[in-house]
């Protein structure tokens, strides 16, 4: 099967469209250690310096009228401190650097990843799991040092009928496992999906018939990925709003 | 014989994305719906509608990802 | 499809880079999450550190500017407001003492004039006296002319006719018949 991955010889595809996800070191070398500078670094390195960018040198003037950066790095502070305030309250704001870190960083990524030969490094399930875990893990350590045993309440749903509380309690206990999962897999999946979905596109561009249709879909299609890219960083930062406000407020 | 019905099973699972599709719809209407009946609770509500969206959409990329698997990993 | 020469081949080319999903091939796991630590740990500090503090202090002292001048602006018009007042108790002030000044104007006018007027009527009455006074004694006088002619022509006529005249007679005659 993996032959088909330069399946440009089989008369499929010009290329594959998984080939830009593949991960190389960036100065020769074929093994991937630990510390090797791959293509996936540059591109992390390449959203640490748009963030630097855009929340750092962008608000310098710390203008009272602000100048055109150092208006988007205040909307974007103030959109993800509403999202804190609004929906996990008011005692969330402590998390909310972290929580900006997040957002700007999968907003930084998914955006440059849009840029034509880049490198989408939350297209990566190694990425978004490391992402969900740490969510994951921060809230299930801040629900238990702030309720103690009480953060257990969470899966006892006193609402229901006390027969049904046990399978609920199941069900619940599923969920609260499954949502790093979702939450990493929902992120990487669109983002690799609409990458995807694009590559196909462009490898029916060399069929000249059909060229400018593909032309027109890979078009689209871009449109549509740039608001998938906002609104999946939108997604994660806002669920994660919502577990943090499980793990502060476990009451059912 | 075995790649062909990893293929086929792609292709079945890839009906999972399609009715991901019929859940955001449902998601995205009601809200609409509900928004046009009372415009003054839409905008407190969009938050709400992304989650839905998101929670929604969350089952159908699970099913472009068991198609990926089928594809690529089996 | 997997013949087994694409077998061979797929194995080489696995090997050459990467299987068909490059997000699954785990053996690359650990540098993306190495790298993605020291990512997200840039961030953080880039961003509670300098970026949000400073944006925080920005959108206090836009804050405060933004109330300042609101209470800048509340003051400055209630100064306006103030002035207007004393504008206004001012032009009523000034309402007031004119129609004072206007009254007292009046009253002094109309007490000139009184005083005018009563002196002008005193001295047309005692004009008016004086004047009566001197008709009556020209009235006197004219009666005594009257009665003195009367007497002497009655006493010529009577000379003339012959008659020798008493002239107390002549003078009771005259008397009777003026009163007449």
């Amino acid at each position: 099967m993996a032959s088909e991955a330069h399946g440009a010889e089989e008369g499929g595809l010009v290329f594959h469209p998984m080939d830009q996800f593949i991960i190389k070191p960036l100065f020769g070398g074929d093994t991937i250690a630990w510390y090797t500078v791959t293509n996936a670094t540059l591109w992390m390195a390449l959203s640490v310096v748009a963030v630097i960018v855009l929340m750092v040198l962008g608000t310098r003037s710390r203008a009272i009228v602000p100048s055109r950066s150092q208006s988007i790095g205040e909307l974007a502070y103030g959109f993800i401190y509403k999202m804190v305030e609004d929906v996990a309250g008011k005692d969330a704001i402590k998390f909310f650097p972290y929580i900006m870190t997040l957002f700007m960083f999968i907003v930084m990524a998914n955006f440059l990843g849009l840029l034509p030969m880049s490198f989408t490094t939350t297209s990566h399930f190694a990425v978004t799991v490391v992402l969900a875990l740490l969510v994951f893990l921060t809230v299930t350590i801040v629900g238990f040092v702030k309720n103690g045993v009480g953060f257990l309440g969470l899966f006892w749903v006193s609402s229901a009928p006390l027969a049904l509380r046990p399978i609920l309690a199941i069900i619940e206990l599923i969920s609260y496992f499954v949502r790093p999962v979702s939450h990493s897999i929902r992120l990487a999946g669109n983002v690799m999906a609409g990458h995807a979905v694009i590559k196909v596109f462009a490898g029916f561009a060399a069929i000249a018939v059909v060229s400018p249709v593909s032309v027109v879909a890979i078009t689209a299609m871009y449109g549509l990925e740039v608001l998938v890219a906002f609104i999946q960083a939108y997604v994660f930062t806002i669920l994660t709003c919502v577990y943090l406000k499980d793990a502060l407020h476990p009451s059912h | 014989m075995e790649g062909q019905l990893a293929h086929i099973g792609a292709g079945l699972a890839a009906i999972g994305s399609g009715a991901a599709a019929i859940g955001v719809g449902n998601v995205a209407g009601n809200y609409l719906a509900g928004a046009l009946r009372n415009p003054s609770a839409a905008a407190s509500q969009t938050a709400t509608l992304f989650i839905g969206i998101a929670f929604a959409e969350a089952l159908g990329i699970f099913s472009f990802l068991v198609a990926l698997l089928l594809m690529f990993a089996v | 499809m997997a013949t087994q020469t694409h077998e061979a081949a797929g194995h080489a080319a696995e090997v050459a880079s990467a299987p068909g999903m490059p997000q699954l091939d785990f053996s690359n796991w650990g540098n993306q999450i190495f790298w993605l630590l020291i990512t997200l740990t840039v961030i953080y500090f880039v961003l509670s550190r300098i970026a949000l503090p400073r944006i925080a202090a920005v959108l206090a002292e836009r804050q405060g500017t933004i109330t300042n001048d609101i209470a800048a602006a509340e003051g400055l018009k209630a100064k306006a407001v103030e002035a207007e007042e004393a504008y206004n108790k001012a032009l009523a002030d000034a309402r007031a003492e004119a129609q004072n000044i206007v009254a007292e104007a009046k009253a002094e006018i109309q007490a000139g004039l009184d005083a005018a007027t009563a002196k002008a009527d005193a001295e047309i009455a005692a004009k008016a006296a004086e004047s009566e006074k001197a008709i009556a004694e020209i009235r006197a006088g004219a009666l005594e002319s009257v009665k003195e002619v009367a007497t002497d022509t009655a006493n010529e006529i009577v000379a003339a006719l012959g008659g020798q005249a008493d002239d107390a007679t002549i003078a009771a005659a005259v008397d009777t018949r003026m009163k007449g």
